[in-house]
């Protein structure tokens, strides 16, 4: 009796044994963009502040923003944004327990992948 | 004998070290969020590509200024919590702690720096 035995768990497998699947890729990429913001947040107040500073810093904060470099990193900050906010809108429909057998799981990522790419493309067009 | 409820012996010793407050608070956030991001993108990206006369005068306008400065808050609140679970889930120890100092030192800053130049655009 107070001999203790090992029995052989079974242990729950690494993240790189698993085949990449859609749940999971369109939950790290939550993650992803969501915590990438701080990029677009730090050229975002740095162009307030240069806007607020005088017309000759605004100038170059200005130039990096609307620069063909400024443009791509604002156009994937708009398509991380969109998805983060797909993404957060799915979170809180599983949060309320609905939503999480596999099937509608992976309608909701398509959704999420597809709507941020056409949110995106809506909001290029009309700014 | 001891005082204490088993609940209150139980509390704080979970991984989570506390309750579901920061999972309620990233709740708040993220539904303020769903309606400030989407009227931020739309402002912001009208005032980005002006001239600075214009900007100038576009942020002296309510509407835009306050959208711009509860994005800020409430986003980087929303950032700061969601950075520390990203944090607590890969970094221990000591580096876990500097990470979410910095991160907290990041939002904070990044809200009172835009903040200023929110107000000094609108007045």
């Amino acid at each position: 009796m107070a001999e203790v035995k090992r029995v052989q768990r079974p242990l729950s497998p690494h993240l790189q044994i698993y085949r990449p699947q859609l749940t999971s890729l369109t939950s790290i990429l939550t993650r992803i963009t969501g915590n990438a913001m701080f990029v677009t947040v730090i050229l975002i107040v740095w162009w307030l502040l240069a806007a607020a500073s005088g017309e000759g810093y605004f100038r170059v904060a200005n130039g990096v923003l609307t620069s063909w470099f400024g443009d791509l990193v604002l156009t994937l900050s708009a398509l991380g944004m969109w998805y983060h906010l797909l993404a957060g809108l799915r979170h809180l429909y599983f949060d309320s327990g609905r939503g999480l057998d596999i099937p509608t799981a992976e309608k909701l990522g398509i959704g999420c992948l597809v709507g941020s790419l056409v949110l995106t493309i809506l909001t290029v067009i009309l700014l | 004998m001891r005082y204490l409820t088993d609940r209150k012996r139980a509390a704080g010793l979970g991984s989570s070290k506390s309750g579901t407050e920061h999972f309620w608070h990233m709740q708040i956030s993220s539904v303020a969020l769903l309606f400030l991001v989407p009227a931020f993108i739309f402002t912001f990206g009208s005032a980005l590509g002006r001239r600075y006369e214009d900007v100038l005068d576009y942020y002296s306008h309510p509407f835009p200024a306050v959208v711009a400065a509860l994005t800020l808050i409430v986003g980087l609140i929303h950032f700061k919590n969601g950075a520390q679970v990203m944090i607590e889930d890969y970094a221990h120890g000591i580096t876990r702690k500097a990470l979410i100092i910095a991160a907290t030192c990041f939002s904070y800053c990044s809200i009172a720096i835009g903040l200023f130049a929110l107000v000094k655009l609108a007045l």
